[in-house]
């Protein structure tokens, strides 16, 4: 029987074929947003923990806190190698510690010139960003202990400087100070945070703060911990250490801060959540708007089918098939409706995602999630005009003009 | 329903059997007797014409003997039921099983094809789709319109509707076949059309018909006339 009656309610959805249309546009537009909105937030989620991963995700920064001097707030005294050398001597968690100096200068090749970040560091550094060379080498202790004027290029330096694959033993010039090219790091493209991270030329530190910066300032030390559980571990380890070496005179200094690279982008995470979770609830309201515009066309059609229900039950149909084939109307139309806002969703997601640079991820507990919810819809909200129509009395119904 | 069940066509009961029926209107002040103690019985096979002027009754007997309203007092039995006992879905099964209806606005759904408004009350008696069409295409071959299938109610003229409506009431090969005025909106020749073909069905299948019209041309088609006044029967007479 319901076989018959899906039969009969498919009949009168076709026979009113636009208005079946108009009544489904509210639930395509919610489905549609809220297939779109959940798509992309789960895109953009990848994305950040693709992100992360570039960075790395046991990394941590140390970087030297504010302090208060004379009413103002500067930056505290930046940190020397020593400190590098104590957090590389006691740690027990940390795999590697590497200190980093950086500075914006114009680097040149031949003709071609660009302003690059240029990165005062030695040999560990490509180990704490897990950052390996596609080719040459990476500095020896000799070049690190004398300052050897040698530098590492990023992928972008390549491209933009040397349109070639000859790079290695050439002279890079950093402002008016050259050094030999000994080899180039792996690209690792762009990065939510912080940019383009293969615009940069990475040179031993003693090089930088001899020829560069004039001092024996270290700005930040990179460290990773041995793996990703033991990051909170190595952050204590690292306060410990810190706390040590750079005592705290009085309460509003603060000396130094150690942030990991997930923590940062878990806030962004935090928000994109939020987000998504905000929108989700105007595509939900959206649905239900939907939903009631459908209760809406079932009700006019309830009156305008007054003549045909008292035929139907004149003829024999029962209440309850009256009731049903009005609630398989309402929510076949909202099945319909569903359907054809899951696809324009993803459509849409598929449009916007690259704009967005993120992928697109189809998540089908959602899609059954959706079909099954917009179906519901019909029900709940078919519900009220159907119950009316199978309480129509078929003397007055047939006598409807 | 296993009552129903029991109802047999064939059975030597009459098929109709009006038992000091009254229909009460309204309450109090506005009280209208619309039938006031009517008894009669229809017999397997007859074909009566039931007359009166406006207002006498003729649509609230129609009405309750196609269970679509039940008596205020008295008792109908159909093929020998109480039909008082019955609930709404109870009465509509046994419309489903025993009954045809025609109207006098013929009452076809609306861009539906002919074939589709036939297909209706056997759907409703879960027949299968080979049935169905073959069930169908008999029926419209006994009104005579079986080279318009396909056609829908506005394809069709007021008597091809009329008829397609008398196919759809004898598709299901009912025990009664009830037509209120069903010629009322035809011109004459078309209305001698319907009284033809009515005449023909109860001849050829024996089914018992009972139509109400106002005009004698038509009654005289039947073999039985009731006349109603003032929801009371003041003449019933064999033609
Ligand atoms: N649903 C109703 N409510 C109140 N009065 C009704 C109703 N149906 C019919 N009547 C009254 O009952 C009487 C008989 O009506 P009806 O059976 O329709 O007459 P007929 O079909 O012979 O013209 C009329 O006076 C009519 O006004
Ligand atoms: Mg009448």
């Amino acid at each position: 029987m319901i076989y018959n009656i899906i039969i009969l309610s498919l009949r009168e959805i076709k026979r009113n074929l636009l208005r079946s249309i108009l009544t489904t546009l509210g639930i395509v537009i919610g489905v549609a947003s809220v297939v779109m909105i959940v798509t992309l937030g789960e895109g953009t989620k990848i994305q950040v923990e693709t992100e992360i991963s570039k960075l790395g995700s046991t990394m941590m920064t140390i970087s030297p806190g504010t302090r208060r001097h004379r009413g103002a707030s500067q930056s505290a005294k930046p940190f020397d190698i020593k400190d590098v050398e104590a957090i590389r001597r006691e740690s027990s968690f940390i795999s590697d510690v590497a200190p980093l100096s950086m500075k914006r200068l114009l680097v040149i090749y031949g003709n071609e010139n660009r302003r690059s970040q240029v990165a005062g560091t030695d040999k560990h550094f490509t180990d704490v960003r897990s950052w390996a060379l596609s080719s040459g080498r990476n500095f020896s202790y000799a070049e690190e202990a004398s300052g050897k004027s040698v530098c590492i290029i990023g992928e972008t330096i390549r491209k933009e400087l040397y349109k070639s694959s000859n790079f290695l033993g050439t002279n890079l010039r950093i402002g008016k100070i050259s050094c030999q090219v000994i080899g180039l790091l792996e690209s690792k493209g762009e990065v939510m945070f912080s940019g383009d991270q293969d615009d940069i030329v990475v040179v031993p530190l003693k090089f930088f703060q001899r020829r560069i910066s004039g001092n024996d300032d270290i700005n930040q030390i990179y460290a990773s911990s041995i793996n990703e559980y033991m990051l909170q571990d190595a952050k204590q380890e690292i306060e410990l250490i810190m706390n040590e070496r750079r005592p705290q005179r009085d309460g509003t200094e603060s000396r130094y801060s150690v942030r990991a690279v997930q923590e940062m982008s878990a806030a962004f995470q935090g928000t994109s959540a939020v987000m998504t979770a905000f929108l989700s609830a105007i595509a939900a309201i959206s649905l239900l708007v939907g939903g009631i515009g459908i209760m809406n066309i079932m009700l006019v059609s309830v009156t305008e089918r007054t003549r045909e229900i008292g035929i139907r039950m004149a003829i024999g149909a029962r209440e309850r098939e009256v009731l049903l084939q009005f609630l398989i109307e309402s929510s076949m139309l909202s099945l319909f409706g569903g359907i054809i806002g899951i696809i324009l969703g993803l459509l849409g997601a598929l449009v916007i995602a690259p704009l967005m640079d993120i992928p697109v991820i189809i998540q089908l507990d959602l899609i059954i999630f959706v079909f099954i919810f917009s179906a519901l819809v019909g029900v709940v909200f078919g519900f009220v005009p159907a119950k009316r129509a199978s309480q129509l009395d078929p003397i007055d119904a047939l006598r409807h003009e | 329903m296993g009552t129903l069940n029991s109802l047999e066509k064939g059975e030597s009961v009459p098929v109709i059997n009006f038992n000091s029926v009254s229909k009460v209107y309204g309450m109090g002040e506005n009280k209208i007797k619309a039938l006031n103690n009517t008894s009669f019985t229809i017999n397997k096979g007859e074909f009566v014409a039931i007359m009166g002027s406006s207002g006498s009754g003729k649509s609230t007997a129609m009405n309750i003997l196609g269970c679509l309203d039940t008596c205020t007092t008295g008792d109908y039995l159909f093929k020998g039921f109480n039909v008082k006992s019955l609930t709404r879905d109870q009465r509509a099964l046994l419309r489903r099983h025993y009954l045809g209806f025609v109207f006098q606005g013929f009452n076809l759904l609306a861009r539906t094809t002919s074939l589709e408004n036939l297909e209706l009350p056997l759907i409703y008696r879960r027949i299968d789709k080979e049935k169905r069409r073959t069930l169908a295409l008999s029926a419209l071959k006994k009104v005579g319109l079986e080279d318009r299938i396909n056609h829908t109610a506005s394809e069709l003229s007021g008597g091809q509707q009329q008829r397609v409506a008398i196919a759809r009431a004898i598709v299901t090969n009912p025990s009664l076949l009830l037509a209120d005025e069903p010629t009322g909106n035809l011109d004459s020749s078309k209305s001698i059309e319907i009284m033809e073909l009515l005449k023909e069905l109860n001849k050829t299948t024996g089914l018992t018909i009972v139509l109400v019209t106002h005009e004698d041309d038509m009654a005289a088609y039947a073999k039985r006339k009731i006349i109603f006044k003032d929801g009371q029967i003041i003449s019933d007479k064999l033609n």
